[in-house]
């Protein structure tokens, strides 16, 4: 907008000082912000759509990924995605880190609002909060697999406080799945929380000296007045907590490669792909999980509509 | 050292003769000498690209002085190439992906000759071969087993290779109890070692393992090959042989488990052997100890022990320098030391066998070359295990077989290899129908 606002006022200006110059000049102006627009678009275009589009072509072939003939096979991919029950029973895998997403969410808020306040150390926590977003999910994914291991770091402190037979973390099969989403929440949880402090540092300090003058205690303005001027921040979170709950992959994929009852959706499609040569169909699976994604936004919208703004 | 140094005085005196015979008669030569241009050659030896692989450019170099030659090494080789092989940009040399099946290697490939003609050298060569053209040379064979820490299975008495899956069990049970030793280590996390086991197909069903398993309804049954493979491989982990959690292993750190004698097995080709006894240097241990023996089971009283080929060299069917890729591709197999360095069966045949099956010799293993599939059949166990969602050359059904031995995952040994029997079966009626 500042671009079109900006190229169009000169133009006015100059179209009434040389009307003989007038009509190229204007065509001139109005190319402009495509100009500008040209690169962002094209980028977009290249890698985007077209490799979506692509997918979705293949996903209504037999492609195998690397023969020179695509067969169509119409809806056959999706029809097998429907019928067969293993394909869908990974999502119960993401159960584990949907709640996993919400633990990381009240984690997130509970940290911001105390951290929002004077606290001491509060810049130092901050950055403890929020480094582990910034490392590498590689590098998190090998750390926490020498973490996890027999006799690892986990086992060697909780045998300092006497805890002789630690489980299996990574293979124990109902274990690994509470460890994986553990790194995960760990991981994302300085996102969050830096998202949700923004926001409150955002709220006018009036608000809670009135507040105060009303005799609220901590609670009553968490819920009152933090709560409500957030509640955009927590809306589109939640989106994102959904969604990237559906789309797992890199930390269960670096630390267990899906083995052991972790398999999530997206390694389930790679395996699909590349183990299997079954190109066509990982890529109907990962419209499918497009298309989820897309309805639980939707929902999601529904049940919480936002007030103003455009940020979800 | 010495070696070397032959081998290079050798490719000098090959170097002047042929300008020799180049300059001397002009009509039609225009091999040897004549070639020239740039190639670039896919590794996935990321490991000695800078240093030994530049080695053997120079020796090439010395034949073949107008030729350049570029590598590029990629990490993960198979997934990398099979996936480039969609631009047309993949190289001049590069080793055949094994995702390729065998009808579209003419799709990838330049033919190298007929198979009749090259298997006269070469060996392994129909194992990338398509309708009596071969496609790719084997860099080096390899010979498949199991690689032992023969002094941890020493002090458990052990000194000969057991003979029944039985006797196997017996033995690493000994080095349990016996020595501080974990038996055998899976590698289950890396998971591409798990693939090594299917390398021994053939030793027990002899060189139509393929063609035989491809006909049978049920391959995981009683007196079948994929059943005796697998079969040991859940007995070893249901009998509490193996490490505690499979889900944390390494390879690199296994190597050195099983230099240092931690670890006293894993099944590996012949190719490990010189990489763990390189490990013995950095964590003590003696390299004679590694060893590779074969498959715990015989066929008329003798071991048998699959030799195949590792990946094949091949030349992009969109190479634009053909000759200097053939020149490269010809004097890598042939002339070049590549094979013996890597502790490898040389290609040509004939050729000696290397230090690392020294034991295979003396108690006399046989080894057995599968035999090439029947025209029009090429693909057809690709297809099948692809379409039953069964990587035998993968690492996901068997991860799966290691958890349901160890009780991690439901299901038991009799289920899961009904379970494995029906996919192959309505597979293979899908194939043949």
């Amino acid at each position: 907008m500042a671009v079109m606002s900006g190229t169009t006022a000169p133009a006015r200006a100059a179209d009434s000082r040389s009307p003989g110059s007038r009509r190229p000049t204007r065509r001139g102006w109005k190319v402009t912000p495509w100009l500008f627009l040209a690169v962002p678009l094209g980028l977009l275009i290249l890698f985007t759509y077209v490799p979506v589009a692509n997918m979705v072509w293949y996903s209504f072939t037999s492609w195998d990924g690397f023969d020179a003939v695509k067969e169509p096979v119409g809806f056959k991919n999706y029809v097998e995605i429907f019928t067969r029950p293993e394909i869908f029973r990974v999502f119960l895998v993401s159960l584990y880190y949907l709640v996993g997403a919400f633990l990381q969410l009240v984690l997130a808020m509970y940290f911001a609002t105390v951290l929002s306040f004077s606290t001491r150390f509060r810049n130092w926590f901050k950055g403890i909060i929020f480094f582990p977003y910034l490392l590498n999910g590689v590098a998190i994914g090998l750390v926490f697999l020498f973490f996890f291991r027999p006799g690892g770091t986990l086992d060697a402190l909780l045998g300092l406080v006497g805890v002789q037979e630690a489980p299996l973390w990574l293979g124990d099969p109902s274990l690994v799945n509470v460890s994986l989403a553990a790194t995960s929440v760990w991981r994302y949880m300085g996102l969050n929380f830096v998202l949700f402090l923004g926001a409150i540092q955002s709220i006018p300090n009036e608000q809670y000296e009135a507040a105060e003058l009303d005799g609220a205690t901590s609670w009553q303005k968490f819920r009152f007045i933090i709560l409500p001027s957030i509640s955009q921040i927590v809306g589109l979170s939640l989106i994102l907590a959904v969604s990237g709950a559906l789309s797992v992959f890199e930390i269960p994929f670096i630390m267990t490669g899906g083995a052991n009852g972790s398999e999530t959706f997206v390694i389930q499609t790679i395996n699909t792909a590349f183990k299997f040569s079954k190109v066509g169909l990982a890529s109907a699976m990962a419209v499918v999980l497009l298309l989820l994604v897309l309805l639980v936004s939707w929902v999601q919208r529904r049940f919480f509509p936002e007030e103003k703004g455009d940020l979800a | 050292m010495a070696r070397k140094h032959a081998a290079a005085a050798l490719a000098v005196m090959t170097a002047l003769t042929l300008t020799a015979c180049s300059t001397g008669e002009d009509s039609g030569s225009s091999s040897e000498g004549g070639v020239s241009g740039d190639i670039t050659v896919l590794t996935n030896r990321t490991d000695i690209v800078d240093t030994e692989l530049q080695d053997y450019v120079a020796e090439f170099q010395k034949v073949y002085p107008d030729v350049n030659v570029e590598f590029e090494a990629i990490t993960d080789y198979e997934g990398d190439v099979s996936i480039r092989l969609n631009s047309q940009d993949y190289g001049d040399v590069l080793l055949i992906p094994n995702s390729v099946t065998k009808d579209q290697l003419p799709q990838f490939f330049e033919p190298l000759d007929t198979v009749e003609a090259l298997s006269s050298k070469y060996r392994f060569i129909d194992e990338q071969a398509f309708e009596g053209q071969a496609y790719g040379i084997a860099t080096f064979g390899t010979a498949n087993g199991y690689v032992l820490n023969k002094k941890v299975w020493a002090e458990a008495g052990i000194t000969e290779p057991p003979k029944t899956q039985q006797e196997f069990l017996d033995a690493l049970q000994a080095v349990g109890d016996q020595t501080e030793a974990v038996p055998y280590y899976t590698n289950y996390a890396d998971g591409w070692p798990l693939s090594q086991w299917q390398n021994n197909q053939g030793s027990f069903a002899g060189p139509e393992a393929v063609q035989s398993r491809d006909a049978q309804a049920a391959p995981w049954s009683d007196g079948n090959e994929q059943y005796a493979i697998d079969g040991l491989l859940f007995d070893v982990v249901a009998g509490g042989l193996s490490e505690k959690d499979p889900t944390t292993t390494n390879w690199e750190e296994s190597k050195n488990l099983l230099a240092s004698g931690k670890v006293s097995a894993m099944v590996l080709g012949s190719w490990a052997v010189p990489q763990i006894q390189g490990a013995t240097e950095t964590v003590g241990g003696a390299p004679e100890d590694i060893s590779i023996w074969p498959m715990p089971w015989q066929t008329d009283g003798t071991f048998h022990s699959r030799v195949g080929g590792d990946y094949k060299l091949g030349i992009s069917k969109h190479s634009e320098n053909k000759d200097a890729a053939r020149a490269w591709l010809d004097w890598f197999v042939t002339d070049s030391t590549f094979a013996v360095d890597q502790g490898g069966i040389s290609p040509v045949v004939g050729a000696e066998s290397p230090d690392t099956l020294k034991d295979f010799e003396a108690f006399g293993v046989e080894q057995v070359e599968l035999a090439p599939a029947p025209a029009g059949e090429e693909s057809l166990d690709s297809d099948i295990y692809n379409e039953a969602e069964i990587d035998l050359f993968g690492d996901q059904y068997r991860r799966n077989l290691i958890d349901v031995a160890r009780g991690a995952a439901s299901g038991d040994r009799l289920s899961f290899f009904e379970d494995l029997n029906s996919r192959w079966n309505a597979a293979r009626v899908a194939n043949n129908g």
